[in-house]
C-alpha cells in the first residue's frame, strides 16, 4: 500500500479542499465527551481523542430513518439518509466495527439503506493511542489494512497518509504538492518507534480465543443471574456497540399533508420486548437470558462464523454501563475471577 | 441450508410488493383465511416459494410481519395464509375487506426440504394454528401423491370450532390414499364424532410406521412439542427427520434486524423449519 507524507502545517488545507466535495464529519468535543459532527471549522476538531460517544455506525445506519413513504398511490423508497459524506478521524477498531457490519448488510439480501450510504461516504482513519478502556490489541483490531481511504498515522509534526483505495488517492490528487512521496530514514524509524510504545500501551487484555469455549461451559454459571439482576435493561450497551446492528421497525400514518412512513430504530437486545411473541409468549423474559444472548453473540457465535469476536475493542461498553456489565468483566467473570464490577459486588450489598 | 430457493430480488427487498385481498373469511372465531394475488403478474410469477417458507405482510401504516404460507407452491398465482388476531398489524388485517390493498414481499426462510422428503413417508402433526404451514406441506404432498410414500396426518384442536380447515381434513379422511386422524380436547358441541383428547392420543391409532423411512414434520403451540417430539422419538423416527417449524418475532425476514437470533442463528434465514436434532444441539431453540 502506497504510504505518503503530510506535515501538519498542511492538513487544514487539505481539508480545505477536500471539504468543498462532500460534508466532512469529525470528532468533536461535546461536554466532556466527544461526538463525529459535522464540521466547518477545522479548529474543531479533536485530533487527540479516544472513542466518541456513539460508533461511526451512526451515520450510515442512522438511529432512527425512513425506509420508505406510503400513500394512496403506493411506496417510495425513501433514501434521504444518504449524502456524500467524508468522515475524518475513524479509529481502526471502529473501522473494524464498519467491516463487521458490512459483512452483516451486505451478505445474502443486500440493504440498499447500508450499502448506499456507505458507498458515499468515505473513510478516512486516524491513529490513536490507548486509554485504560481500550483492548483493541487483544482483539487485533488495533492494527488496520483494509476498510479506509486514507489513513493518518499522527507523528507529531507530520502524518504517515496510508492509501487505501483509488478514491483515497482521488483526494490526494486534489492537492499533490501537499504530500511528499519519499520518506526518509528517520521518518520510518519515528512510525516503528511509536508503534511499539503504542502496542505498549495497552493496559486492557482479554484472551478472546478462550470465550467460545468458556461461553459453552459457563452459560449456567450463576453470575449470569447475577448481572440480570444488575442489568437496567436500559439498552445503552447496543447504542454504542460500533457492531450491534438489531434494529425495530414502526409505522407512522400520514400527517397534515405529509406521506405516512415506515422507520427504522436502533434496537437492542437487551430490552424486553425484544423476544416477545404472539400470545404473550417471551423466550428471553429474563435479564439474565438477554444478557447471555449479547455475550453470545460477542464472544462466541461471531468467533464460530468467521473466527473473530465481534467485539472490537472500543471500550464503549466499560465507560458506558451504568452497572459495569461489559466485555471486560463479563470474560473475567467467564474466566472465574472476581470481576471488580458493581453488579457481581451487588448481591452481597443489596441484603433482601 | 437451501440458499437456492431464496430469490435474491434486485433492488430493495425492503419494499413491499402491492397485492390484493381476494377472497377472506373466518375460519374460527379469532383466525381469518386471506386469499391474495400480487397486482404485477410478473411477481406473481417470480415468487417461487417451499412449503414452510413465510411472507412478510405489510398493512401500512399499522405495520408488518410474518406469516407462513399455507397454500401448496403446485397451485401458484395465488397465495394463502391463515392469520390470528394477536395484535396491531393482525387487527388492521381483520378490518380489511376483500379487494383491499396490501403489500407482500418475500418468500423468505428455508421451507420444508422436499427435494429429500421425496419417496419418504410422511407422517405430519398438527397443533391449533400449526396447520398453517403444515397445509402447505401436506397439499404439496398430495398434488404430487405419486412423489411420497405412506401420507399421515395427525391433527388436533381444542374444540370442533376450532379445527381450522375442519371440512376439508373430514374431506381427506374419505381419501384411500392417505391415514389422517383428527382429535379434539373437549367437545362442547355433543356431535363431534372423532377422537377427544390431545393430539398425542392419536399415535396408537397410527397404522405401522418405518421409522427410517419417514419425515415426521410437527407444528402448533409451544407446550405441543415436547410431547409429539416424544411419540416420534418412540417410534425411532431419526432425530434429523424430525422436522418442524419454530416461531420467533421477526422485523425484516431477511437476516438483519436481529430479532430472531438464537444462539448463532438467525430463525427468518436459517430457519423457520428446523430439525429434533438442531434443536437438541443449539441452546434456546424450544
Ligand atoms: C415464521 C413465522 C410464521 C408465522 N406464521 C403465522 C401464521 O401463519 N399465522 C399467524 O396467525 N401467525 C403467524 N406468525 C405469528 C405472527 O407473525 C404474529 O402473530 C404477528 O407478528 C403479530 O403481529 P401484530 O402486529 O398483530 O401483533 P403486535 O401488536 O405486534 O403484538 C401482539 C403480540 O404479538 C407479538 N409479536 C409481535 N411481532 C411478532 C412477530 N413478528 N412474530 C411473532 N410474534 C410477534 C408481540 O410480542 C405481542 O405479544 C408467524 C410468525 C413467524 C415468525
Ligand atoms: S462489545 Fe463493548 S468493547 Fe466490544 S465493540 Fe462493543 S462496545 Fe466496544
Ligand atoms: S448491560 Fe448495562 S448498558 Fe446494557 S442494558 Fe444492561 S444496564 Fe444497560
Ligand atoms: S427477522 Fe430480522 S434477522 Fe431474522
Amino acid at each position: 500500500m502506497r504510504i505518503v507524507k503530510l506535515k501538519k502545517e498542511y492538513f487544514h488545507p487539505f481539508l480545505d479542499v477536500i471539504s468543498r466535495q462532500a460534508e466532512l464529519w469529525a470528532p468533536v468535543k461535546k461536554g466532556d465527551k466527544h461526538i463525529f459532527d459535522r464540521v466547518e471549522d477545522f479548529n474543531r476538531i479533536e485530533m487527540k481523542t479516544t472513542r466518541t460517544l456513539l460508533p461511526p455506525k451512526k451515520l450510515l445506519v442512522p438511529p432512527a430513518f425512513n425506509t420508505f413513504t406510503f400513500n394512496a398511490e403506493g411506496y417510495q423508497e425513501d433514501l434521504s439518509h444518504v449524502s456524500s459524506k467524508i468522515l475524518f478521524g475513524i479509529h481502526p477498531c471502529d473501522i473494524h466495527g464498519l467491516l463487521t457490519l458490512d459483512k452483516l448488510f451486505m451478505h445474502e439480501y443486500t440493504d440498499p439503506y447500508y450499502v448506499k450510504a456507505r458507498q458515499k461516504t468515505l473513510i478516512l482513519g486516524l491513529s490513536c493511542w490507548p486509554d485504560e478502556y481500550c483492548f483493541a490489541k487483544s482483539t487485533r483490531t488495533h492494527i488496520i489494512d483494509e476498510g479506509f481511504d486514507l489513513f493518518f498515522t499522527d507523528l507529531e509534526d507530520f502524518f504517515l497518509v496510508w492509501v487505501g483505495s483509488s478514491q483515497g488517492d482521488d483526494l490526494l490528487r486534489m492537492k499533490p504538492d501537499l504530500f511528499e512521496e519519499t520518506l526518509s530514514d528517520s521518518d520510518i524509524q519515528r512510525y516503528i518507534r511509536w508503534q511499539t510504545e503504542r502496542d505498549k500501551a495497552y493496559r486492557t487484555e482479554i484472551n478472546f480465543m478462550a470465550m467460545p469455549d468458556l461461553m459453552e461451559l459457563k452459560y449456567k454459571a450463576p453470575f449470569w443471574e447475577e448481572a440480570g439482576r444488575a442489568c437496567l435493561a436500559c439498552g445503552s450497551c447496543s447504542m454504542v456497540c460500533p457492531t450491534c446492528n438489531c434494529y425495530n421497525v414502526l409505522d407512522k400514518l400520514a400527517l397534515g399533508g405529509k406521506p405516512g412512513r415506515r422507520l427504522r430504530l436502533w434496537d437492542s437486545c437487551t430490552l424486553v420486548e425484544y423476544s416477545e411473541v404472539a400470545g404473550g409468549e417471551n423466550f428471553r423474559e429474563h435479564k439474565a437470558d438477554r444478557l447471555r444472548l449479547w455475550y453470545t453473540h460477542k464472544l462466541q457465535a461471531y468467533v464460530s462464523k468467521y473466527g473473530k469476536p465481534s467485539c472490537v475493542g472500543c471500550g464503549r461498553c466499560l465507560v458506558t454501563c451504568p452497572v459495569e456489565i461489559n466485555v471486560r468483566t463479563i470474560s473475567k467473570a467467564l474466566e472465574g475471577e472476581d470481576p471488580k464490577a458493581f453488579w457481581y459486588r451487588l448481591p452481597s450489598e443489596v441484603k433482601p | 441450508m437451501n440458499g437456492e430457493t431464496r430469490c435474491r430480488e434486485e433492488g430493495n427487498p425492503f419494499l413491499p410488493h402491492p397485492a390484493r385481498i381476494v377472497r377472506t373469511y373466518p375460519l374460527t372465531q379469532d383466525v381469518k383465511f386471506f386469499q391474495i394475488r400480487f397486482l404485477n403478474m410478473d411477481q406473481a410469477l417470480a415468487f417461487k416459494y417451499k412449503p414452510g417458507q413465510f411472507a412478510m405482510i405489510s398493512v401500512l401504516g399499522a405495520g408488518e410481519a410474518p406469516f407462513c404460507l399455507s397454500s401448496p407452491p403446485s397451485r401458484p398465482g395465488l397465495l394463502e395464509f391463515c392469520i390470528r388476531k394477536a395484535g396491531s398489524v393482525t387487527g388492521a388485517l381483520f378490518d380489511l375487506k376483500e379487494n383491499a390493498m396490501i403489500g407482500v414481499r418475500g418468500p423468505y426462510g428455508n421451507g420444508f426440504p422436499i427435494e429429500q422428503m421425496a419417496g419418504r413417508d410422511i407422517l405430519i402433526t398438527i397443533g391449533g394454528l400449526g396447520v398453517a404451514p403444515l397445509r402447505s406441506v401436506l397439499l404439496y404432498c398430495l398434488d404430487n401423491r405419486d412423489q411420497f410414500g405412506k401420507v399421515s396426518v395427525l391433527y388436533g384442536a381444542k374444540k370442533p370450532s376450532e379445527m381450522i380447515f375442519r371440512e376439508e381434513y373430514f374431506a381427506l379422511k374419505e381419501r384411500g390414499d392417505l391415514e389422517c386422524h383428527l382429535a379434539v380436547d373437549a367437545d362442547d358441541t355433543g356431535s363431534w364424532t372423532e377422537n377427544v383428547g390431545v393430539v398425542t392420543t392419536l399415535f396408537p391409532k397410527l397404522s405401522k410406521v418405518n421409522p427410517e423411512n419417514t419425515y415426521a414434520l410437527v407444528c402448533g403451540p409451544p407446550v405441543m412439542y415436547k410431547f409429539v417430539l416424544r411419540e416420534f422419538v418412540k417410534l425411532s423416527i431419526p432425530k434429523n427427520q424430525i422436522l418442524m417449524t419454530l416461531e420467533r418475532r421477526m422485523k425484516c425476514g431477511v437476516g438483519k434486524c436481529g430479532h430472531c437470533a438464537i444462539d448463532y442463528i438467525y430463525t427468518c434465514l436459517d430457519g423457520p423449519v428446523f430439525t429434533y436434532w438442531d434443536v437438541l444441539h443449539m441452546r434456546e431453540l424450544i
